[in-house]
């Protein structure tokens, strides 16, 4: 099948006309804009609609409501685009609504840079709105995944019902790569018998958050929570990369996760055993790629922030080997010598680089 | 094989142009390819550059640290961007407008008076692909054929007419 070279923020775009989205609501921020570009251009083409909110809070309860009725439907932004959108998220959450949000993160905190970033984990992966919920996020590292991921982010929306991040960063977002266009794959997906579109001859439906008494409050929050728990146990996924001999692992996700692969590979040619564990779902949080850790001397996480997936690897590590941290900020990344170095740094090996 | 290529000039000089066509060129001929550009406010006015890596395996780390080969349309590119070139590695700078006087004797500088060069061909904004021909040589992983590709690619089916200047001039910086 032959590729098409995109942006990572076209590729976006495409899969998700080809994924059935129908409906788009945003308000344009760099670097995601390209997203909302693409689709203006090409989704009404497809039988869909791209409509440009007063702002991200109305984006996002466009969204919510778009949901209701059972269409295929997406938001994207970045990271102060995304703040604002995270009420709407935890309504989302709690309606159970189906929804793809891409978050194209740029620096912070505040208005920040334009650059690539990735302090926006914990807002992504804890619950950035109120209330304690949970949401599927999907860290890809290369055009190909952010088509492949997207397509498959409205899938899992559905399976699941429930708002699904896309966490992509501004480096990944305006880098071009060649992208097979491949065709939605086949789901197997629950009927939407929950939809709201007019009730003419079936029982009256209900898509709301609100729990009128603490008991009908306690109720819906152990059906939350048996959720989240099903989806923690049946959706963790990772790229391990010469991982089964490792002697030190790096943990990277996104931009950070392709970058050490190339520092993998060096350390490899120099007869270093360096593995790499790169999260594809940052929640649920991989544990299980931590479960053997027999002969791991040591940890080293790589992020484009203060030290955020670190406590997730640290939690999943349970104190059985050292784990150490290394990052850039500000839109700067890290060269895979920068990461090599690190690592002969914490843990005393020759490294040439 | 990996080729690691910086581009930089002044906005509209066609940096990210060339750094388009390199890309295509390798991913016709079945390369694994990245294109990355500057972006930022920055992009409007000032200096402008793109990276690309074109290689025979799967592009892990697309950060270019230091490069193997560039191609520097302006002055300001050219203090920039001397330092992070490997050693022997290749620089490809417009001479017309751009002095080599710095120099490092551990990389090849080419100095191409590639405005002058365009402007015998009637366009000064073709300076870049004199220089992109200029390199063409230079390069392990797309040739002059690779290039024909990607040009009649990019702006072959719409504008015959450019796919003929833009080619012309490539030929004029690889000396044919």
């Amino acid at each position: 099948m032959s590729k098409e070279l995109m942006k990572g923020n076209e590729a976006i775009g495409e899969a998700a006309i080809r994924a059935g989205c129908k409906l788009f609501f945003g308000y344009p921020i760099t670097p995601s804009t390209e997203i909302v570009e693409y689709l203006s251009k090409h989704l009404p083409k497809a039988g869909g609609t791209v409509l440009q909110g007063e702002d991200e809070v109305a984006s996002i309860n466009m969204c919510y409501g778009a949901a209701t009725t059972g269409a295929r439907v997406m938001t994207a932004s970045s990271s102060p685009g995304f703040s604002l959108k995270q009420e709407g998220m935890s309504y989302l959450a709690a309606a159970e609504l189906p929804v793809v949000v891409v978050n194209v993160n740029r620096t912070g905190p505040g208005l920040g840079g334009l650059g690539p970033s990735q302090a926006d984990y914990f807002q992504c992966t804890k619950g950035g709105g109120h209330g304690g919920y949970r949401q599927i996020v999907l860290a890809p590292s290369k055009g190909q995944e952010l088509y492949d991921f997207t397509m498959e982010a409205f899938d899992l929306a559905d399976k699941y019902r429930t708002p699904v991040v896309i966490l992509s960063d501004g480096f990944l977002g305006q880098m071009m790569e060649p992208v097979e266009l491949k065709k939605r794959p086949k789901a197997d997906l629950p009927a939407k018998d929950w939809v709201v579109g007019g009730c003419k001859g079936r029982a009256k439906r209900k898509v709301a958050s609100y729990s009128l008494t603490n008991e009908i409050g306690e109720v819906n929050n152990l059906h939350w929570e048996a959720k989240f728990a099903e989806m923690k146990d049946s959706l963790q996924r990772w790229e391990a990369f010469h991982a089964e001999d490792a002697e030190y692992l790096i943990v990277g996700y996104g931009t950070c996760g392709r970058i050490a692969k190339s520092a993998v590979l060096k350390a490899r040619r120099q007869g270093i055993k360096v593995g790499l564990i790169r999260p594809i779902t940052l929640w649920p949080f991989p544990e299980e790629a931590f479960a053997n850790l027999d002969g791991v001397k040591g940890i080293l996480t790589v992020e484009l922030n203060f030290g955020q997936m670190v406590e997730d690897v640290k939690l999943a590590v349970e104190c059985r080997t050292p784990v150490y941290f290394h990052n850039r900020l500000g839109g700067m990344l890290p060269s895979e010598n920068e990461i090599l170095r690190k690592l002969g740094q914490v843990f005393d090996l020759a490294v040439e680089v | 094989m990996m080729d690691k290529i910086l581009l930089a000039g002044f906005g509209g000089q066609g940096v990210m142009f060339i750094g388009k066509i390199l890309t295509y060129a390798g991913m016709l001929d079945g390369r694994e390819v990245c294109w990355i550009p500057s972006y930022g406010p920055e992009m409007r006015g000032g200096t402008a550059n793109c990276s690309v890596v074109i290689s025979d395996e799967e592009i892990h780390s697309p950060v270019i640290e230091y490069a193997d080969f560039a191609i520097v349309l302006n002055q300001p590119s050219y203090d920039k961007f001397l330092p992070r070139v490997k050693p022997g590695g290749v620089l490809v700078a417009n001479s017309s407008i751009v002095s080599t006087a710095g120099k490092r004797d551990d990389i090849e500088i080419i100095a191409v008076p590639a405005g002058d060069m365009a402007n015998e061909l009637g366009n000064v904004s073709l300076a870049n692909m004199v220089c992109l021909g200029a390199l063409l040589p230079k390069l392990t992983m797309v040739d002059l054929a690779s290039v024909e590709k990607a040009v009649s690619a990019v702006v072959g089916k719409k504008k015959p007419e450019l796919y003929e200047l833009n080619l012309a001039a490539v030929r004029k910086g690889l000396g044919k």
